[in-house]
């Protein structure tokens, strides 16, 4: 049971999102996380999604999503070095002088940043990998806690390998 | 109308017609409702395409499935929004489990109305994503005719299947200058055609050093048209064939070759062969848990050659060890290439061994039955079926032990004769079915071969056949029973028949006069052979034959779900025999 991040081109029609998604409803597979957005040609979309499951599982995964209509290109970039990253939108109560040093601490530690302060509040934006921002949420006390937004990974290959038409 | 392709203006219904008269299309199955009126009207306006009413959704769809089946042709429905489309849901998912190319073109609300929970809204693309190779929403009648090139392009390429095309009211009555494309290319769907040449010459060589060969096919080498490849292959190499519920056909059953249909009630020698077997060469099938039983013992000592023209059915249940991705016909092809220019021969030895081997199960006589019963056996009339028929029938059915009978005991030895549902296993398929397979080929004799539970689920449709004078011939193994259903209370429910029985039944001899065709009952096996003969001298009626038969008979030999080839129940019956 390996993690794996498959890098998907698809067509931007609509329902192609939902043939996606209905693909792993549908066979059992499971979802970790799941992003898109449209490329620089407005025309395809491109999609990272963070799956697990036994080699055999992800070879049936990436048959299954290559024989939908609407993907153009797929690849698992866990089969080669790969970069992930992922945005994290942190609300935390900050009602002391201590809470508030605490938290700063950490942020700098984890390098991110306060993008909003309230009267009790600190907003905090923070980029990384998954496990560095299941680090970061997990160094945080958890009752001070407020909201966790996460974007899911984006991932892309290192050095000269691309996802292209 | 004839088909025009210069450019004129002319309104989304008149445009989806005369796409159709591109593409060929001969036939539409449909069902007429409001947000399809504007394309009903085109349709009266032109008399190049024949519009068959039928009497129930469902029935269209598998009465162009049925089509499709038998001539390989795309199978064409027309239905409106909402409850017509959502009655059609059952015959998709049918086809779609089968690879049967058909093109569904729904009608929609108007595109002001889509998620409003207006009249008679569904969201079609969505109910039917799950049970269509694609789906499409036409929101705009610009892309019409475009998407309907697409829609019959990827109908028919690749693993075929089921697409559907969802056209809402306002862009069949919208108008645009029409051309039809000439030809289609998509980006992100490129089939492949031809095996990897490196592949298959692996798999001459392991084919050619088998001790205790087996072939395995399925429906895809009848809906690739591979069947003459596949004879000529088999034949070369001399090894036993068998064939799933959906690959028979394509090689002929009559031939010392074919060992049966292998599977739940495929016959004892195949599944014995399959058991044992140390090469299996599978084309076009794909693995199915009714076919292989256990996985875990699945052909426990074989390597295996796939070939398939979908990539995801290779190692989806078993692991295989040459999978080959092509076309089957080219495959083949390149594969009897590969065998003749390796200049090696297959071990005549060890083959005569497998043969002598294969020789003793089918001893067992696997499919033996009482032959002198008092009742009518069903296998009995199947094979009453196949003599008077000579065996050169189209012969649709439904779901329960009368599809195993005929599957076991009807040697069908052309592709596309043998038409019946088997990935969903849909009651109901059988006579809409034959309707589409009477309409492509007038000339031909078309059987649907029933049982009393099925028959009932598009019973309507023997309305249709009147009206389009379609002289099928019903065989309804009527057993009282859902048989099939009442064969596993028995085997592995200690005979609790639990809703199994139906209380009353129709008088099905009256129920066909009703509807104006000709009606016989057979209740004596003495009386079989001329009560067929009857009904088969009436070549311009539809005669539904209600032919009682034994109610306790089972379906043997039985791999039981979850068990392994070489563990099946044969017939009591036969074990008795064997005793005295
Ligand atoms: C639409 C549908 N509902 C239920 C079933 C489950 N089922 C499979 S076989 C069978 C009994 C069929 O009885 P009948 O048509 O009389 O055929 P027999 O088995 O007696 O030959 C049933 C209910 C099915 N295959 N399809």
């Amino acid at each position: 049971m390996r993690r794996h991040i498959l890098s998907i081109l698809l067509e931007n029609e609509p329902g192609a999102l939902s043939r996606v998604a209905g693909l792993f409803s549908a066979r059992g597979y499971n979802i970790e996380s799941l992003t898109v957005a449209p490329t620089d040609d407005p025309s395809m979309s491109r999609m990272t999604v963070v799956t697990r499951g036994s080699d055999d599982i992800v070879e049936q995964i990436t048959k299954q999503l290559n024989k939908l209509v609407d993907v153009i290109k797929l690849i698992d970039l866990s089969e080669g070095p790969y970069i992930e990253r992922e945005l994290l939108l942190l609300k935390v109560k900050v009602a002391t002088t201590n809470q508030r040093e605490e938290v700063k601490r950490l942020v700098d530690i984890f390098r991110g940043q306060v993008i909003d302060v309230g009267d009790a509040t600190y907003t905090i934006e923070m980029t990384g990998s998954g496990d560095k921002i299941d680090a970061f949420v997990k160094a945080i006390e958890a009752s001070l806690i407020l909201e966790v937004v996460r974007s899911g990974v984006s991932g892309i290959g290192r050095g000269n390998k691309t996802l292209h038409l | 109308m004839s088909a025009v392709n210069q450019l004129t203006e002319m309104t989304g219904a008149d445009i989806l017609v005369n796409c159709l008269v591109q593409e060929g299309v001969e036939i539409v199955f449909g069902y007429p409702g409001g947000s399809v009126l504007y394309i009903y009207d085109a349709l009266f306006k032109q008399n190049s395409i024949r519009h068959i009413l039928v009497r129930h959704e469902q029935a269209a769809t598998h009465a162009a499935d049925g089509y499709s089946r038998a001539t390989g042709k795309p199978g064409v429905v027309l239905v409106t929004s909402g409850p017509g489309v959502t009655n059609t849901i059952t015959g998709i998912a049918t086809a779609y489990m089968d690879s049967i190319p058909m093109v569904i073109i729904t009608g929609q609300v108007p595109t002001s109305l889509i998620g409003n929970d207006a009249f008679q809204e569904v969201d079609s693309v969505g109910i039917s994503r799950p049970c269509v190779k694609h789906n499409f929403l036409v929101k705009d009648v610009s892309k019409l005719a475009e998407t309907i090139k697409k829609a019959f392009y990827l109908a028919v390429s690749g693993r075929p299947g089921p697409v559907l095309v969802d056209i809402p009211k306002d862009v069949t009555a919208q108008k645009t200058w029409f051309e039809y494309p000439e030809s289609i290319e998509m980006r992100s769907y490129k089939p492949v055609f031809n095996g990897h040449p490196g592949q298959i010459r692996k798999a001459a060589e392991l084919l050619l050093l088998a001790k205790r060969p087996v072939i395995y096919t399925g429906g895809g080498v009848v809906l690739g048209n591979g069947s003459a490849e596949l004879v000529e292959l088999t034949r070369m190499l001399g090894y036993p064939i068998t064939q799933t519920l959906m690959g028979l056909g394509s090689y002929p059953a009559t031939d010392p070759q074919f060992i049966g249909m292998l599977g739940m009630h495929g016959t004892y020698e195949a599944n014995m062969a399959m058991h044992e077997c140390d090469v299996l060469l599978a084309v076009g099938a794909r693995f199915d848990d009714r076919v292989t039983g256990d996985v875990k013992q699945f052909c426990p000592q074989a390597k295996i050659i796939h070939i398939d023209i979908d990539p995801s059915s290779i190692s989806k249940n078993v692991k295989v060890d040459i999978p080959i991705v092509g076309t089957v016909d080219r495959v083949l092809r390149d594969l009897i290439k590969a065998i003749k220019e390796s200049g090696k021969q297959t071990d005549a030895d060890m083959l005569a061994n497998w043969w002598q081997q294969i020789d003793t199960w089918r001893a067992t006589n696997c499919l033996r039955y009482d032959r002198k019963s008092q009742l009518i056996k069903p296998q009995f009339a199947i094979e009453k079926l196949y003599e008077i028929t000579k065996g050169d029938a189209y012969v649709t059915s439904d779901v329960g032990q009368h599809q195993m009978f005929v599957a076991q005991f009807y040697k069908f030895t052309k592709p596309r004769r043998w038409i019946n549902s088997g990935g969903l296993g849909t009651m109901g398929f059988g006579m809409p079915a034959a309707m589409g397979v009477k309409l492509a080929f007038p000339q031909e004799t078309v059987v649907c071969v029933t049982g009393e539970s099925s028959i009932q689920m598009c019973i309507q449709e023997l309305s249709t056949c009147k009206q389009f004078d379609l002289p099928l011939k019903i065989l309804n193994l009527n057993n009282g029973y859902m048989g099939m259903v009442r064969q596993w209370q028995e085997m592995f429910y200690d005979k609790r028949y639990s809703h199994s029985y139906f209380e009353a039944l129709p008088d099905f001899v009256k129920l066909a006069e009703s509807y104006g065709h000709v009606g016989l009952r057979v209740e004596k096996p003495a009386e079989l052979e001329s009560v067929l003969k009857e009904a088969f001298a009436l070549t311009d009626r539809l005669v539904f034959i209600d032919c009682k038969i034994d109610p306790a008979e089972n379906v043997y030999p039985m791999m039981a779900a979850g068990k392994g080839h070489h563990e099946m129940m044969l017939s009591p019956y036969q074990e008795e025999r064997e005793l005295a």
